[in-house]
């Protein structure tokens, strides 16, 4: 490293802690981003429709699948304990089958994560559901305000 | 900074900041949990369970300020020597601590009615809980090279090596797709929380951030103290 001459010895201590504090600290956040980044696919909580179109997940394995219920997409079977839905990310859909108690904030153009696994048909059979909502909080008459427009 | 850096006048400072801090924390924590809880409308979507937000935020940020706080401190340990940086960086370590946990705790409460589930491993859960347990590591770090005489110098490191989770919390919602929601409060964004629902959280915020304060300085004093008294009593045992 050419910085290593003799100049570097007439920089204060001070100075030198805070140049090499500095630079080890700017490669430690350097490679936690980089750690990160690599991480994009494996620490994401779910897989989404566009994922699943891409044929990433085979059939049979243990998978969370997320994305927007679609609306007008949500039917009750007639055995009263089923329900089916598509899940959307706005490109790609795929239709889930789901038996048991949804949670009450479950519902069409609401945010999901279902837990389950793909069938060979390409339904997502759904072993539990989480509901996924958005980041905006208001009262409620401005809600309706908003969906009647 | 350096002015502070004499404990006498440091004290002088602290004394009548602390009960500025405490007393008007106090005030406008119940102020604002009182306005969330019985003055604003519920949400439209989760109704009254969304009031739990006015603990739950200010406590998830300054849970994350205080390991800012901690990585200051640390940083002018290592490399001005600051002679009160090392018993900030133990001060801040407790209250910062508990305001992690109160998040994760108020995190969970909310998320069984809304998720439907108490807990899951999503990206912004985990680096929050990760931050709870570097608190606590960094507590018993700190605390036992206090034990030791040691100037907390293995301490101040792991206190600015820990600050790179505060990022990835942060862009956790961003990066990865989590269960949790994106960021409803940006500087630039600004607020997706409704004005009608927004304003207690200023106050909780500001209060919360007044107790932290004050805990803080109280714990400053009492470890200045204790290492007063141990000095006294060193001499007096050596006489």
């Amino acid at each position: 490293m050419p910085t290593r001459s003799s100049g570097a010895d007439m920089l204060r201590p001070k100075h030198q802690r805070l140049i090499l504090i500095s630079l080890a600290l700017a490669a430690l956040i350097g490679a936690v981003l980089l750690a990160m980044w690599g991480l994009k696919d494996r620490a994401a909580y779910f897989a989404t429709p566009s994922d699943i179109a891409a044929g990433r997940f085979a059939p049979g394995k243990a998978m969370r699948l997320g994305g927007m219920v679609e609306k007008g997409s949500l039917q009750r079977l007639p055995d009263g304990v089923t329900i089916r839905f598509l899940v959307s990310d706005m490109k790609q859909q795929t239709p889930v089958e789901f038996r048991g108690i949804a949670p009450s904030l479950f519902r069409e153009g609401s945010g999901v994560v279902a837990e389950g696994q793909l069938a060979d048909n390409g339904t997502f059979v759904a072993d539990n559901i989480l509901a996924k909502h958005d980041e905006r909080y208001m009262p409620p008459q401005i809600d309706n305000g908003m969906t009647g427009r | 900074m350096h002015a502070l850096a004499n404990p006498a006048r440091f004290l002088k400072f602290a004394r009548p900041v602390t009960v500025w801090a405490l007393w008007p924390g106090l005030i406008l924590v119940v102020a604002g949990i009182g306005g969330g809880l019985f003055v604003t409308p519920p949400d439209y979507l989760q109704g009254e369970s969304a009031r739990i937000l006015y603990i739950h935020v200010p406590t998830a940020w300054l849970g994350m300020a205080g390991w800012g706080a901690i990585a200051t401190a640390s940083l002018s340990q290592l490399v001005w020597r600051h002679p009160l940086a090392a018993v900030a960086g133990r001060a801040v370590a407790v209250p910062g601590a508990v305001y992690a946990a109160l998040c994760l705790a108020t995190g969970s409460i909310w998320g069984r009615p809304t998720w439907g589930t108490w807990w899951e491993w999503d990206g912004r859960l985990t680096s929050m809980l990760i931050l709870f347990f570097l608190y606590l590591g960094y507590i018993a770090l700190a605390g036992a090279e206090r034990e030791r005489g040691g100037e907390g110098r293995m301490a101040a490191l792991f206190g600015l090596v820990g600050a790179v989770n505060l990022p990835v919390i942060h862009y956790s919602v961003l990066w990865w797709q989590t269960l949790h929601q994106g960021q409803s409060l940006s500087i630039l964004g600004g607020s997706k929380i409704a004005p009608e629902l927004l304003w207690p959280l200023f106050l909780t915020l500001l209060g919360f951030t007044l107790l932290f304060a004050a805990v803080t300085l109280m714990r400053m004093r009492t470890e200045l103290a204790r290492t007063r008294l141990e000095a006294r009593l060193r001499r007096a045992a050596s006489e």
